[in-house]
């Protein structure tokens, strides 16, 4: 925690310019201005180690993961310059004729500017004639900072039509928008609500939200109004609503019909499309239509005692519909139980806890049927991305239903016994909150490297066809694939080593783009240089990514003891190498690497990792989902929340109170603390809170009137309820999921789930504490020294 | 001898809607094989009798289980001892109680001899509403639709009340619209390339009644579970503005078509889907498919033709070649689903509305084996649509619909006779029985046919066998008799049945050929002869069937003709044969077996009513009607030849499928100098008039409508009555032959048995 503040207050609120090579960025926790002076920046790319060894021995040796965490669609503040787009007309961008790399700042132009040498695979390439271009005294051309290609780190091409599907190479259609709402009667509502009530709700924050953005123009929402060439047009983006239950319902809401209409498609085992015109409309043209339909779903489904439901032919019909009209799109299903209909995909309850601690475990994390693989394929193969929203109250396979959302670059959200009453606003904050999100569809990202290395190991919501193309139906502003190097050969400290990450893709409107973001690191030949350059929240980012991917095919035991031994290897390297001597009791530790034990520790005692039959299956197949696709600061504060003082708060500033560490030692009775994870959000509440305090926030005379169900806090006009509520929101903003608010009173029955949040204290399920884990870890150190 | 068998035929016909071939049976299984021409007759089971009403109660039955003959004026009754005796079996059974009070003064209508038809109704059983099923093909151009979807529209109007409606669109797709429910328009949706099997269907609807775990303790319920059926099949009053709004809501197939293709029209499979809707929800009740198309099926089970317009659909010349690709296929797809919907009770009428070909070819067996109606027209924006249609729901002298379901026909003949079997809108139903005869006349091998859907002009043909042996020689004034009995559901939905006993006088025809000779019938004959060669045409080769026919009439001739030896001038045939040979050289001419002049759908088109029309309309069919007007007199009938085409005259021509007015030279030279509007020559205006009056008379009455054609004198429309002339000028002046010497074919090979 020292650490985070330190970096905090040495380059918190400062400039930070990409200008060298091998440059260590601040920490994600770290707020600050990112200048893009030829390096992309590390809200785009953010590495394991800044400086790479020389040689593959050196790399063995250390045994630190080379990865890159790479987010091509991180949303940058409003302080910092969007992306430029550089349009080459007809030609297209300029690329090197062997490795096909991009042009960047990494191309040294020689021969007066007539050709230019690639610096990924050194080839003499000759500058296009239209390209062409005086060198200045230094070398570099005379438009160096006239093109952003050549001056900065990440910018956009407007892609030619060989760039295109040879689909929609034609004409570009905009995405589109599917809703898909799961109608069923259940003998287990949402808590004594229907589900229909549920859809009921679900419309209507849709309602909201197009009426809000659908008056288009007005609105920033990207999703629904798209920028071209720096123009803002109105969006062409079409809607089209499907509910399903044992059959599929779709609707046709033409804008010339009187009242919609619906059409059943019963023929689950082979499901298509049972309309093309009237099914996709601009909801401008059909608002009308679309409120009578919405208006009617409730009612239509009330009485209906339809009690199961497929799945994967949803899928199939969104995707198939997003096909035959020729445009990417994104699904949003929303769905509650397990689908134990006849049909494809069909799925039955294989929750069993005896796995568990087994070699067997894997299983329930591995997909019940082998449907959904192919189908996810498909999906991606159209630019179909899906996005699940789970409102289950039982076991209903999320490891299966799951897997589409995530090869698609969809987004998984679930909401544990939902109560409308209670959570209708942090998933109605969700739903907004990804509808507005900044997304490409149908994309390809291709990673090169300069000589020496390689990459060799994709992590995230992607499917690979081969071993180099990672392929996403879409991919929005919170996913990071991560990506991890190997050496092929020796990398030399002149010219480091470089790489290109390029995203070939279709904006909302139907234009194809490629995003090309680049970075040089450094490389070294000296162990300590490599220790220096690390990161550790790239490095969490990566041992779990990895550890979570590793669940599928190992036992858990020993991906346990792997990230153990990891760890201490590579600190008992560097004890070896690089520390000064020093007696053999005492654990040494590279500054850059000082959180390392607290934070593997932590990723340990995940759910995921912990083989509990207490535990939730589907938790865990969920929290394993949401890892595999996380950036670089998510995952930092999903294995260590932020835990802050409340009672201490200075009401007249609007600093965050400074974090503490999450040890139930830091609590105090009279204390009220906020705990946030990214998912979930505590409220705790010491027995002896100040009264003032109390009345401040919940507006009740003391501590015992506190009524802890509640998911929000009331709106009080006093400063300590504005104050609170500001930070909370602040906590709250950029964070890809809304947390879900929890008040907790200090010695009550809920305090046990909070308590499984001080990561540094010994786990309710097991799981060791951070000082247990310390020493484990120094006992293995140093039996690898000996 | 003429006149009164003229007469008795008339009379018998107007009665018992039957005329026989032969009027009196020639006595022994040889003789009547000698005649060449089969005992057979033509029977119209509904005929319209005004004059009949039905009584109230149910027939009485013979009590011999193989017989079950109906009780009839022909039998001979005990009235001390409140006994009859079966005419077929000889059975000799008691009255009912109901039967106590009768007496020679106090007859049941059955035994009276001028009721050889009565009609009874039944009273038993639950009475189930008609049902209609559209069945409509979205793939029309704009207008098109529009003018059909106002025919249909329409003819919700015409519906009784209580009758059940149900609605399935189709184009790529098939749709199946529920109609019950309100706010929202719903419809289940079918992929139009998958075949599905009923249960799938009915699967996929929702109509499988849940499972219900035995009881053994509590009886079965009966009951069908109104529910389930009513989605789809609402009665007409409750849905009345609801269908018409969908109707009227109803868009063309909105997939795109590219250039170069047809559209994909899955009639295959939508026709599959309503054979299934109303098989799994009212099996055996009275219905009607109404399949509407406007062209022909190109993709999924029975598809015609494929989707490529460079590829046109079969023509004869193509299926003579075996090179109609998906023919075989797509028949037998229509086939079976014909056989079920006849199977379940149900008819199925296609309404094809196209300039080019729909696959009537293919289709046709849902016409024809349960009874439905076929009608071929240029667009659903004509009035030879519109008015036809409007004609299936006319009603009767009492309000009721001229439509009968469901019907089983069934024939009962003396033990000299065996049936051998039916040509007609029907099916087998695979009764055995003692009168069954083993060789086959059109469909046989049953004792009893399914007839779907009837109306009063539905016909028959039924062919008989006679099977006494020469040896065994009938008493002097013995009779034949032949029962046929009609179960039918009446559009009142009443159960009803009608039973017709007829009876003729046996004659040995070594010394009696006289009196067979003059009870021939040969307008029946004809057409009884013409049916089987149409029917021996659907699966023999053209030529094949022409020259059976050929040497059947060459038969007959040598039979029943008088003519000296090496002679051919001294040929003559008596009056009750005379016109039989022209009757046949029209036949052989006609588009019921000369099939290179019209495409295979409408070859179809024109032996499917050819089927099932009466007498009258068929004999128009095999020798159109040709009327003269002019101002030498009241208008005649002149012969169907060339040298009735004149200057001076006015033709009408009644082809049945056509009406032609043709005017000759003078007269339209006439008409166009506008003598019609002069008052001084009112009588041409009179003249111009009084065919066109005729004309509107035929085409009032007629189902279907015919296609109405005015022409001229060198008018490009004059083809029409051309091509039906016989082209005189050239032969009959080689030939002077009488009236036979038209059919060179005939003389040529008659020539050969001189």
């Amino acid at each position: 925690i020292q650490v985070i503040e330190n970096d905090r207050a040495t380059r918190g609120g400062q400039v930070y310019t990409t200008n060298a090579r091998g440059q260590i960025p601040p920490l994600v926790t770290t707020d600050c201005t990112i200048q893009d002076q030829g390096n992309a920046s590390p809200r785009y790319i953010r590495c394991t180690t800044y400086c790479f060894p020389c040689t593959s021995d050196m790399a063995k040796q250390a045994q630190i993961p080379l990865a890159a965490i790479i987010k091509p669609f991180a949303t940058i503040p409003s302080n910092e310059t969007p992306l430029y787009l550089v349009n080459h007309g007809e030609t297209g961008p300029v690329r090197c004729n062997r490795c096909k790399a991009y042009m960047c700042p990494f191309m040294q132009f020689i021969e007066g500017g007539r050709r230019y040498q690639c610096g990924f695979c050194n080839c003499v390439n000759d500058v296009p004639p239209f390209y062409f271009q005086h060198l200045d005294h230094i070398g570099r051309r005379l438009d160096h900072y006239e093109k952003p290609e050549l001056s900065l780190g990440s910018y956009e091409y407007v892609a030619t039509l060989d760039y295109c599907r040879v689909l929609n190479a034609a004409v570009s259609y905009s995405a589109s928008a599917l809703f898909v709402l799961s109608v069923i009667s259940e003998n287990f509502p949402f808590q004594g609500r229907s589900s229909t009530d549920m859809v009921k709700c679900i419309l209507t924050e849709f309602l909201i939200e197009a009426a809000l953005s659908g008056l288009y123009g007005r609105t920033s929402n990207p999703f629904f109004v798209s920028h071209r060439e720096g123009q803002e047009e109105t969006s062409s983006l079409r809607v089209g609503f499907i509910t399903y239950n044992k059959v599929l319902h779709f609707f046709n809401v033409k804008s010339t019909l009187a009242r919609p209409q619906m059409m059943v498609v019963t023929d689950v085992s082979e499901v298509f499309v049972p309309l093309l015109d009237g099914f996709l409309v601009s909801y401008q043209e059909s608002q009308s239509v679309i409120h009578n339909l919405l208006d009617q779903i409730p009612e239509m489904f009330a009485d209906s005692n339809e009690n199961e439901t497929v799945f994967a032919p949803v899928i199939r019909a969104g995707m198939e519909a997003l096909k035959a009209a020729d445009c990417p799109g994104k699904l949003f299903i929303f769905h509650s139980s397990l689908p134990t209909a006849e049909a494809p995909g069909k799925l039955k309850n294989r929750d069993d806890k005896k796995l568990i601690n087994t070699d067997k475990e894997k299983i329930l994390f591995q997909p019940q049927t082998n449907v959904y693989d192919p189908l996810a394929k498909d999906c991606v193969a159209h630019g179909c991305c899906v996005t699940l929203f789970l409102f289950p109250s039982q076991y209903v396979d999320v490891a299966s239903l799951g897997l589409v959302p995530q090869l698609t670059g969809g987004t998984l959200y679930k909401y544990n016994n939902f109560q409308v009453h209670l959570d209708s606003q942090q998933f109605l904050n969700d739903l907004r909150n990804d509808i507005e999100k900044k997304i490409g569809f149908d994309a390809i990202m291709r990673v090169r490297t300069s000589t020496g290395f390689r990459a060799t190991d994709f992590f995230g919501g992607i499917y690979m066809n081969n071993t180099t193309d990672v392929e996403m139906a879409a991919i929005d502003c919170d996913k990071a694939v991560t990506v991890e190097f190997k050496h092929d050969d020796k990398l030399s400290e002149d010219s480091g080593a470089l790489i290109q990450c390029a995203v070939l893709y279709t904006t909302v409107s139907g234009q194809r783009r490629l995003r090309i973001h680049n970075l040089g690191l450094n490389c070294s030949s000296q162990l300590g240089d490599l220790y220096k350059s690390c990161e550790t929240d790239a490095l969490i980012n990566f041992f779990a990514k990895s550890a979570f991917k590793a669940v599928l095919h190992q036992p858990l035991k020993v991906i346990r003891e792997i990230l153990v031994n990891q760890t201490a290897h590579m600190l008992a390297c560097y004890r070896k190498n690089c520390a000064s001597p020093s007696a053999a009791s005492q654990l040494i530790l590279p500054d850059s690497m000082k959180v390392l034990p607290v934070y593997m520790n932590c990723l340990l005692k995940n759910c995921v990792l912990l083989s509990k039959p207490e535990i939730s299956t589907d938790e865990r197949a969920y929290q394993r989902q949401l890892v595999m696709t996380m950036g670089v600061a998510d995952s930092q504060l999903f294995f260590y929340p932020q835990l802050r003082p409340i009672h201490t708060l200075d009401v007249k500033s609007t600093t965050l109170p400074a974090a503490i560490r999450c040890s139930e030692t830091r609590l105090s009775e009279e204390g009220i603390f906020l705990l946030a994870n990214g998912l979930n959000m505590f409220l705790w509440l010491g027995v002896s809170s100040p009264p003032e305090l109390i009345q401040g926030i919940f507006n009740v005379p003391s501590f015992a009137h506190v009524n802890t169900d509640m998911t929000l806090l009331p709106e009080l006009g006093n400063l300590y309820s504005q104050t609170l509520r500001m930070i909370m929101g602040i906590i709250q903003q950029k964070r890809p999921y809304s947390m879900k608010l929890t008040i907790v009173k200090q010695r009550e029955q809920p305090e046990m789930v909070f308590r499984q949040f001080l990561v540094e204290d010994k786990g309710l399920y097991g799981g060791s504490s951070y000082v247990d884990f310390l020493c484990c870890v120094h006992k293995e150190i140093c039996q690898l020294l000996n | 001898t003429m006149a009164t068998y003229l007469e008795f035929i008339q009379q018998n016909e107007e009665r018992d809607g039957v005329r026989f071939s032969w009027n009196v049976w020639p006595s022994s299984r040889l003789e009547a094989t000698r005649m060449v021409v089969p005992l057979a007759c033509i029977l119209t089971p509904l005929k319209e009798r005004p004059d009949l009403p039905p009584v109230q109660y149910e027939p009485v039955l013979c009590s011999r289980p193989t017989c079950k003959a109906i009780l009839n004026p022909l039998c001979q009754v005990d009235y001390r001892a409140k006994l009859w005796a079966c005419n077929f079996c000889f059975q000799r059974n008691q009255f009912p109680p109901a039967y106590a009070g009768i007496s020679e003064v106090n007859q049941p209508a059955e035994l009276m001899p001028q009721f050889s038809t009565v009609e009874y109704v039944i009273q038993r059983g639950a009475q189930s509403p008609l049902i209609f099923l559209y069945v409509v093909d979205t793939c029309l151009e704009e207008d098109d639709l529009q003018a059909l979807k106002e025919s249909l529209q329409m003819s919700l109007s015409l519906l009784p009340p209580d009758a059940l409606v149900g609605l399935i669109t189709f184009g790529r797709m098939v749709q199946v619209h529920e109609l019950s429910c309100e706010g929202i328009s719903k419809s289940y949706v079918f992929r139009g390339t998958k075949d599905l099997t009923a249960k799938q269907i009915q699967d996929m609807l929702g109509l499988t009644k849940p499972a219900v775990p035995a009881h053994p303790a509590r009886p079965a319920q009966p009951q069908e579970h109104p529910s389930i059926s009513s989605r789809f099949l609402q009665p007409i009053h409750k849905i009345d503005m609801n269908l018409t709004d969908l109707l009227g809501e109803l868009q063309r197939d909105p997939w795109p078509v590219p250039q170069g293709k047809r559209p994909l029209r899955s009639t295959g499979v939508a026709l599959s889907i309503a054979v299934g809707l109303l098989e799994g929800t009212f099996p055996n009740t009275g219905a009607r498919i109404m399949l509407f198309i406007g062209g022909p099926p190109t993709q999924g089970p029975g598809m015609v033709v494929g989707d490529e317009l460079k590829v046109p659909i079969r023509s004869w010349h193509d299926i003579e070649k075996d090179n109609a690709r998906f023919m075989k296929k797509a028949t037998k797809h229509y086939e079976m689903l014909a056989n079920r919907a006849a199977a379940n009770g149900h008819c199925v009428d296609i309404y094809a509305c196209a300039l080019d070909q729909t696959g009537l070819l293919e289709m046709k067996c849902c016409t024809n084996l349960t009874g439905g109606h076929m009608v071929m027209g240029d667009s659903f924006n004509t009035s030879l649509f519109k008015q036809t249609f409007q004609r299936i729901f006319s009603k009767d002298f009492n309000g009721n619909f001229r439509m009968a379901f469901g019907a089983t026909l069934e024939v009962k003949t003396s033990r000299e006779l065996k049936v051998a079997g039916a040509i007609g809108p029907c099916v087998s139903l695979n009764v055995k029985g003692p009168c069954v005869s083993e060789n086959e006349l059109g469909v046989g091998g049953t004792s009893q046919w399914k007839i779907c859907g009837l109306d009063p002009t539905s016909t028959l043909g039924i062919y008989f066998e006679v099977v006494n042996q020469h040896n065994a020689p009938i008493p002097q004034g013995g009779r034949g008799a032949i029962q046929f009995v009609t179960h039918y559901q009446h559009s009142s939905t009443q159960r009803r049945i009608r039973v017709t006993t007829i009876a003729r006088n046996w004659a040995d025809a070594q010394s009696q050929l006289k009196h067979i000779e003059a009870a021939f019938d040969q307008e029946a004959a004809a057409v009884l002869m013409a049916r089987l060669g149409v029917f021996r045409a659907e699966s023999e080769e053209g030529p094949d069937v022409l020259r059976w026919l050929d040497r059947q009439l060459i038969r007959l001739c040598q039979k029943f003709g008088q003519y000296t030896k090496e002679d051919p001038s001294s040929f003559r045939l008596s009056d009750s044969f005379s016109l039989y040979p022209q009757f046949m050289f029209h036949l052989r001419r006609s588009p019921f077996l000369q099939v290179f002049n019209n495409s295979p759908d409408e070859s179809s088109y024109y032996r499917h009513h050819f089927a099932r029309q009466d007498l009258t309309q068929s004999l128009i069919m095999i020798q159109p009607i040709l009327y003269s007007y002019s101002f030498h007199g009241p208008p005649e009938p002149v012969l169907l030849d060339s040298s009735s085409i004149l200057a001076d005259r006015i033709l009408l021509m009644d082809t049945f499928f056509q009406i032609v007015i043709y005017l000759g030279e003078t007269i339209a030279q006439w008409q166009k100098a506008g003598y019609q509007d002069m008052p001084e020559y009112e009588n041409f205006k009179h003249l111009l008039q009084a065919p066109l009056d005729d004309a509107q008379e035929i085409l009032h009455a007629r189902f279907p409508m015919p296609r109405y054609v005015s022409t001229e004198h060198g008018g490009s429309q004059a083809r029409f009555l051309l091509s039906k002339v016989n082209p005189s000028q050239t032969h009959n002046n080689l030939y002077a032959w009488g009236q036979v010497s038209n059919c060179q074919v005939f003389e040529e090979e008659a020539r050969l048995l001189f």
